[in-house]
Parts: structure tokens; C-alpha cells; sequence
């Protein structure tokens, strides 16, 4: 196994979202609670590895969102994360 | 098994694989069967994921090549990255009557349909062009007489994926125009262009900024920002232009 991380699009991590979410999510709209900047889901820097999904700020690097589905379990920790907006109608 | 569930999740699916198709040297284009496909919207992606025996997985996302119209069908052009998880065995191994794991569609920002309108202007990267050849597809499939212009460097002429088809697509005469530029290596008798897209290329083939044309570009990082970069500067509208970074995701 590679035990490098993959640095990914942020589309890469519209899947999984969505598997939660019953929404397109890469346009889904985050604000980082570190630098306040707000960016959709598509722009964010995605690294994928066997810990899950994380999802980082492309404005400061903090991570916004870590997603894993470990045994039947989401597990998503969003503390990076001030407000998401999910547009219902896309 | 059901792509979404009554709540409008997506679930992870199986496609079989029914055709291969060697595009050049290290693309090739495989087309499943996915029986609950329930349709695509040109551009978009789906991840796949491989499962090894000890239970190890790796997803990648790939654009779907095909357009919409074809119905319960879905074509990915993947192209081989050395020393990746994934890529090597869907290019190298996976063969007709394979299953394959996926989930989409996915994507909402960089797509196009006909009721969008245009004119289209598509910039494409190597394997950047797999997103665009879907809008291709099924502008094509439409009939339809939008102004197109694709403008598609590759680093040589073997590794111009898609090239007899839209030979074929330009020979039908409907609006369709492609401009290819090579910025490695030409063959003999090259007539094209033979350097990386800039900004007097945009100029002489991207036509005129008043047409107002909705721009899709896609690539690695670098290629897709200049060529942004360079479409504002010479006075594109920035909020029709719309970019994807390599396909959508690239591999280490």
C-alpha cells in the first residue's frame, strides 16, 4: 500500500458526501471556521487515504472535513467546518 | 441495486464491462453496462473503487466520456498513471465481462446541455478533453447547431485521444471546429500549431470575446489557470468561464 498521501480535486469528494447528503455536494457552499474564507466543495484540497477523506481550506489548509465509513458507520467530524450551505434545489 | 435510494442518496453500483477500447499508447476508453443507470449530465464523474483480497480499497473519480443518450451505458477514458493505485489495472487488466464498482453521477458545476446555449469554447489538456467529448457527444447526438470550438493540446500526435472521431464529427460540417496544437513532438508535415496554448493562440482560435461564449476548460492545474488567466486578460466574461483540474482528479 501506498502510504503516501493523495492530494485529489475537491469533485473527488462530492461521492461520499453525497452518499450522506441527499444533495449534489460539490457545489456545496463551506466556510472555514480557521480563516473565514468560504469556498464550495469542488475547490477544496482532498486527500484520500485509509483514514477517509479529508477534506482542507484551499485558502489557509486547515482541515475543514474528515469523513470515513468504517463498519456500516459514517463518521464525520466537521469542527473545521462554520456553516455548510446546501442548495436543496440542484 | 439501487443508484439512489428514496432519500436521493447515491449508493455504490456495478457496472460489467461490455467493450475496451485502446485510445492511444496509455488511454483507453471502457464502456459498462450499469443496468439502474439512471442518466448523466455531460461532464460529470463517477469514483470507482477497487477492492483487493485483504479488503484494501482505492477510489479515483473519472469523467464520463459518453453522452446521456446512451441509455443505461457509460463509457470512462481513463488514462494510465505510472505508479498509481487504480489506473494501471482498469488500462492494463480489467477485460470484457469484468464487473467494476461505482457511484455517481457526480458534479453539478462543470456541465453542459444544449438549453445552456453558447457558443461553446472547450480548451482541453491531454486527458482534460474526456469531459468536453462528452458535451461533444451529446451536442452531436442533438443535432444540434451551437457554435463549437475545441482547441485540444496534446504533447504528440499519438496522444491525441478521440482524434478519428472528431475527424468524423468535423467531416459532418455542423458548427464544429477543432484546432490541435502538439507541444512535444509533430509528425512530418505537421500543419497545426506546436506550442503551448497562449495567449496569441487564444487569440487567433478561441474567436471573438463579444461572441460571449460559454468556456469548459480542463487539464492539469498549470494548463487550465493560464489558460484562464490569459481568456480574462483578453476580455472573456470570467463568470462563463468554468475550469476542472485534471480530469477531474489525478493521481500522485
Amino acid at each position: 500500500m501506498d502510504m503516501m498521501e493523495n492530494k485529489l480535486d475537491g469533485n473527488a469528494a462530492g461521492g461520499i458526501l453525497h452518499e450522506i447528503f441527499p444533495f449534489e455536494m460539490t457545489l456545496v457552499q463551506a466556510t472555514c471556521a480557521h480563516c473565514g474564507k468560504t469556498n464550495v466543495v469542488g475547490a477544496l484540497a482532498v486527500y484520500m487515504h485509509g483514514m477517509g477523506t479529508i477534506m482542507r481550506c484551499p485558502s489557509c489548509d486547515q482541515v475543514l472535513i474528515r469523513v470515513a465509513h468504517v463498519k456500516e458507520n459514517y463518521c464525520l467530524d466537521m469542527q473545521g467546518v462554520r456553516l455548510l450551505q446546501i442548495n436543496s434545489a440542484a | 441495486m439501487e443508484r439512489r435510494t428514496v432519500s436521493g442518496r447515491l449508493t455504490w453500483q456495478l457496472g460489467e464491462v461490455v467493450a475496451t477500447h485502446q485510445e492511444t499508447p496509455r488511454v483507453k476508453t471502457i464502456t459498462l453496462a450499469v443496468p439502474d443507470w439512471t442518466g448523466h449530465r455531460p461532464g460529470q464523474h463517477v469514483d470507482v473503487r477497487l477492492t483487493a483480497e485483504g479488503g484494501y480499497q482505492a477510489e479515483r473519480s473519472y469523467s464520463i466520456a459518453s453522452a446521456p443518450q446512451e441509455v443505461r451505458r457509460l463509457a470512462l477514458t481513463v488514462e494510465r498513471i505510472e505508479g498509481g493505485e487504480v489506473s494501471p489495472y482498469l488500462v492494463d487488466q480489467l477485460t470484457v465481462g469484468d464487473k467494476l464498482e461505482l457511484r455517481g453521477p457526480i458534479g453539478g458545476y462543470f456541465v453542459w446541455e444544449a438549453h445552456m446555449g453558447g457558443p461553446l469554447l472547450l480548451i482541453a489538456g491531454g486527458s482534460g478533453v474526456v469531459p468536453l467529448m462528452a458535451m461533444i457527444r451529446h451536442r452531436a447526438a442533438l443535432k444540434s447547431a451551437i457554435p463549437t470550438r475545441l482547441l485540444y493540446s496534446s504533447r504528440s500526435y499519438d496522444e491525441v485521444i478521440y482524434r478519428d472521431e472528431l475527424a468524423r464529427l468535423l467531416d459532418g460540417g455542423t458548427q464544429l471546429q477543432v484546432s490541435y496544437t502538439l507541444t512535444r513532438t509533430q509528425p512530418p508535415g505537421w500543419t497545426g500549431y506546436r506550442r503551448r496554448i497562449d495567449a496569441d493562440l487564444l487569440r487567433e482560435v478561441a474567436g471573438p470575446p463579444d461572441e460571449h461564449p460559454l468556456v469548459f476548460s480542463c487539464g492539469p492545474t498549470p494548463f487550465v489557470e493560464s489558460a484562464a488567466a490569459n481568456l480574462v486578460a483578453l476580455g472573456y466574461e470570467p463568470e462563463r468561464i468554468k475550469t476542472e483540474r485534471f480530469g477531474p482528479t489525478g493521481e500522485p
